[in-house]
């Protein structure tokens, strides 16, 4: 039956959404939302948000079963054929190994977060939004989890990714981020990674991880992300229509929102950190260097986003100039670090070879062979002396984004950069300004940071020695460590053997 | 040619990832609900408290009053994660599909008498504000709950809710030739008519419900296992010559209820099972959930259906099925 007054697509789903949720009068509606007030943030009009996308339930379903299907038929494909055999190198499992402990566990952050957003924020528009993405990053989780099980049967250091993700110190860079985000309100939330992590920063984790995959043959992650990139853009469009909802609502927002976007583009800046020197070290294949991965999506996509921004007053995020000239040495210096860590990690380390170092000096002609090839070369040396170099002392932790204090001042790339600052009669360290200035807006809420290496001082990490520390970090005996003559590296050894054996038979 | 050039060695070293093969009894193959749900939350050493709720971290086992020794005990018998619970829920779809063509090919709504039409949009059309309710409640448990064996499932009952109202919404337009005004004065019926403002209180009364276990009884127990339960099966007579075309377009909703059922009364089984004082919590908030449904239900059937013993008849089966699962009525 045809009918006779059909409404627009635009006017049949605020009809199926905004048109189910009604003004509570049993209950007051600030008892049913508690928790959207408290941030300041001013909502006139939630009717005025516009739905980024308009998936009803029943076409939600549909889609995603879809893909779905075509995902699993892959990863079974994969796993049945042996696909782990027709990566680049063993090195490149390092890169899953990163994923899966520092990423996956962030994905079900998100989920529980979008749970959180998708209840508790007043406007009916947005929630079912946030709900939706809830859905979808469960999905990640489970669908990375799946999709790396495979590795895990074979590679160390994928195994204990959970406990790993609670414990570890270097994990606690993701860890402390979502769990930052997870507990601010439902609006700063909504900033921090609809906006920041799934707008700004998402190419820039993304690209390296899905590209890198595609590069050194790991079908099973490539066909994930291209499963995951429609989910993805849904993500950005939500992210941007919260910020420009925000901004036009109310001219109060402003600075409050503007004080987010710094923040979370500085820890999000940080977070980044471990993915520049998995792009520039770890990928058997290069995709592209972490300084033109920031160059095109930060410095061009993001520099023009902003732009667009501008209209409504927002600036630039403070500290970006020092983050892109950061670019120039952030990678080589964690890289750096982790080589001499890598015994006390879950994360196989090694000296980049001739064509890499090449590589690395091309990439970065005004830093890496004035600063870090003669560190690396005399690295090299040792190495070849069979005096391998492994740093046996202490950490100091940044107290905000908790990475080692590593950095250089932003003009003097030989001066280690240290901040400092007094709250009630304690100290607090800072690896650079941006730190600083987080820590200085909140300090009742970072004080209680659980800093890895205080609490092993305070003897809360399985005991005093180091062994203590790994074996309550659950490291097993090969999941770290220099990757020549790991057991990893042993058995790729013995299947490309096997290969060319076979091919000569 | 030799035969034996298969010298590569494909020996899995591991099977699972270790929390899994601590959960299952040793390194063996999982199943992938058990890879993506056992022990996936995090458990420990959180950084921060909540700006919003500082008393708790942001998963907490204190924001309900059972208490379970470990909340991987409840596990989902349908085995859902994401792949399976789309999948399930695209075919139950088809299904939806196939029966919407077959009532507007043989305009089975649309033939009805006016008077009956109001009657649905009136009596049956604000149901999807109770499915809305339901997946804001179980939203909130999703948010709000420890650990993704309870968790997870919950968000799934959310994307299920919101489906359901719009099935429900999706009938709305059938009945009121696609205008909207239909869905327009089912809002007002559930905003201001005697019928449904006991249901409409109960519902806004679990909105503000803090204790998630508590919120999950009440929200299956009561809403689930009385209010809807009653309004998808309890008033045929009402419904007349529509009843057949309505029980049609809510085959998703009775398919659904049986099926999500499986997991939520085993849910509520496994953990009043788990201590005494667990027992008694659950049974009384089932008891005083199920009342005040039983109230709100009255109301609704004696203005829709001239019937008062229906409330009755619905919340004394799941008195039976409270039993069932181990609690005292
Ligand atoms: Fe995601
Ligand atoms: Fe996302
Ligand atoms: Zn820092």
């Amino acid at each position: 039956m045809a009918p006779t007054k059909k409404m627009g697509i635009k006017q049949k789903y605020a009809h199926l959404t905004r048109g189910l949720d009604w003004e509570t009068t049993y209950e007051k509606m600030d008892d049913v939302f508690p928790y959207d007030k408290f941030e300041g943030i001013k909502i006139t009009d939630w009717s005025k948000w516009e739905d980024p996308f308009r998936l009803t339930m029943d076409s939600y379903w549909k889609f995603q079963a879809e893909k779905e299907r075509k995902l699993y038929a892959v990863i079974d494909a994969f796993a049945q054929n042996n696909g782990q055999t027709n990566i680049s190198d063993a090195r490149y499992v390092n890169v899953l190994k990163l994923f899966l402990t520092g990423i996956s566990p962030e994905e079900y952050q998100a989920h529980r977060g979008f749970a959180f957003t998708g209840r508790h924020l007043r406007g009916v528009g947005p929630r079912v939004a946030c709900q939706q993405q809830s859905l979808d990053e469960l999905r990640h989780f489970q669908t990375q989890c799946h999709t790396i099980s495979h590795f895990n049967k074979f590679f160390n250091g994928l195994s204990e990714f959970r406990t790993m993700h609670d414990r570890v110190f270097y994990l606690s860079v993701p860890k402390s981020f979502f769990d930052d985000a997870r507990t601010a309100g439902p609006f700063e939330f909504m900033i921090a990674i609809g906006f920041a992590f799934e707008y700004v920063l998402t190419n820039l984790l993304f690209v390296p991880f899905m590209s890198g995959a595609a590069y050194n043959g790991d079908m099973s992650t490539v066909t994930f992300g291209f499963s995951a990139q429609s989910d993805e853009s849904r993500h950005m469009t939500l992210g941007i229509e919260v910020i420009k909802f925000l901004l036009e609502q109310h001219p109060d927002n402003l600075p409050i929102v503007q004080e987010w976007v710094d923040k979370w583009f500085w820890r999000g800046f940080r977070l980044l950190g471990l993915v520049s020197m998995m792009m520039d070290y770890m990928l058997p294949k290069k995709v592209m260097s972490w300084k033109e991965a920031w160059e095109i999506y930060f410095v061009e996509a993001g520099g023009s986003l902003f732009k667009d921004l501008e209209r409504y007053g927002l600036k630039m995020p403070k500290y970006h100039e020092q983050a892109t000239e950061a670019c120039e040495h952030i990678s080589h210096q964690l890289y750096g670090l982790l080589y001499q860590l890598s015994h006390v990690t879950g994360l196989h380390a090694w000296m980049p070879d001739d064509e890499h170092m090449d590589w690395l000096s091309e990439k970065y002609p005004n830093t890496f062979d004035k600063y870090y090839r003669p560190r690396f070369e005399l690295w090299k040396q040792q190495e070849a002396e069979g005096k391998r170099f492994y740093y046996n002392g202490l950490l100091q932790l940044c107290h905000t984004c908790q990475l080692p204090m590593t950095f250089t001042e932003p003009d003097d790339p030989t001066t280690t950069c240290f901040r400092e600052s007094e709250y009630e009669g304690q100290h607090y360290h800072f690896c650079s300004d941006g730190c600083k200035d987080i820590f200085d807006r909140e300090p009742e809420k970072y004080i209680s940071s659980w800093l890895p290496i205080q609490q092993i001082f305070q003897g809360n990490c399985g005991g005093p020695t180091i062994p203590d520390v790994l074996a309550y970090y659950m490291f097993g005996p090969n999941d770290g460590g220099e990757y020549v003559g790991s057991e990893d590296n042993k058995l790729w050894e013995s299947w490309k053997n096997a290969t060319t054996k076979e091919a000569a038979e | 040619m030799t035969v034996e050039i298969k010298t590569m060695d494909f020996e899995p070293k591991r099977h699972t990832f270790g929390h899994v093969a601590r959960r299952i009894g040793g390194d063996k193959p999982a199943s992938r609900y058990q890879e993506a749900t056992l022990d996936v939350q995090a458990t420990e050493n959180f950084h921060y408290r909540p700006l919003w709720e500082p008393e708790f971290w942001h998963y907490d086992t204190g924001k309900t009053k059972v208490v379970m020794e470990d909340w991987y005990k409840p596990l989902d018998p349908r085995q859902y994660y994401y792949a399976t619970y789309n999948i399930a829920r695209a075919n139950m779809n088809q299904s939806v599909e196939r029966n919407f063509t077959f009532v507007e090919d043989k305009n089975l709504l649309g033939k009805l008498s006016d008077e009956l039409k109001q009657k649905l949009i009136i009596g049956l059309i604000p149901a999807r504000h109770v499915h809305w309710g339901s997946n804001m409640n179980t939203s909130e448990m999703c948010q709000r709950g420890y650990g993704t064996a309870f968790t997870a499932p919950c968000m799934f009952s959310a994307g299920d809710h919101l489906g359901m109202a719009q099935i429900v919404s999706r009938i709305g337009l059938e009945l009121d030739g696609q205008t909207g005004n239909g869905l327009d004065k089912a809002k007002d019926a559930w905003m201001n008519d005697k019928a449904w403002q006991g249901i409409r209180k109960l519902v806004e009364n679990t909105l503000v419900q803090r204790d998630f276990f508590e919120l999950f009884v009440a929200q299956v127990l009561g809403i689930n296992g009385v209010i809807l339960e009653a309004i998808y099966n309890g008033l045929d007579d009402a419904w007349g010559e529509a009843s057949l075309p309505i029980s049609m377009l809510s085959e998703f909703m009775n398919d659904w209820q049986k099926e999500e059922a499986r997991w939520s009364h085993s849910t509520i089984k496994i953990v009043a099972a788990e201590s005494a004082e667990n027992k008694a919590i659950v049974s009384a908030w089932a008891s005083d959930w199920i009342n005040r449904a039983e109230d709100a239900l009255r109301t609704y059937t004696a203005a829709i259906a001239g019937d008062e013993n229906i409330a009755k008849t619905y919340a004394d089966k799941e008195r039976v099925t409270a039993k069932s699962l181990g609690l005292e009525i």
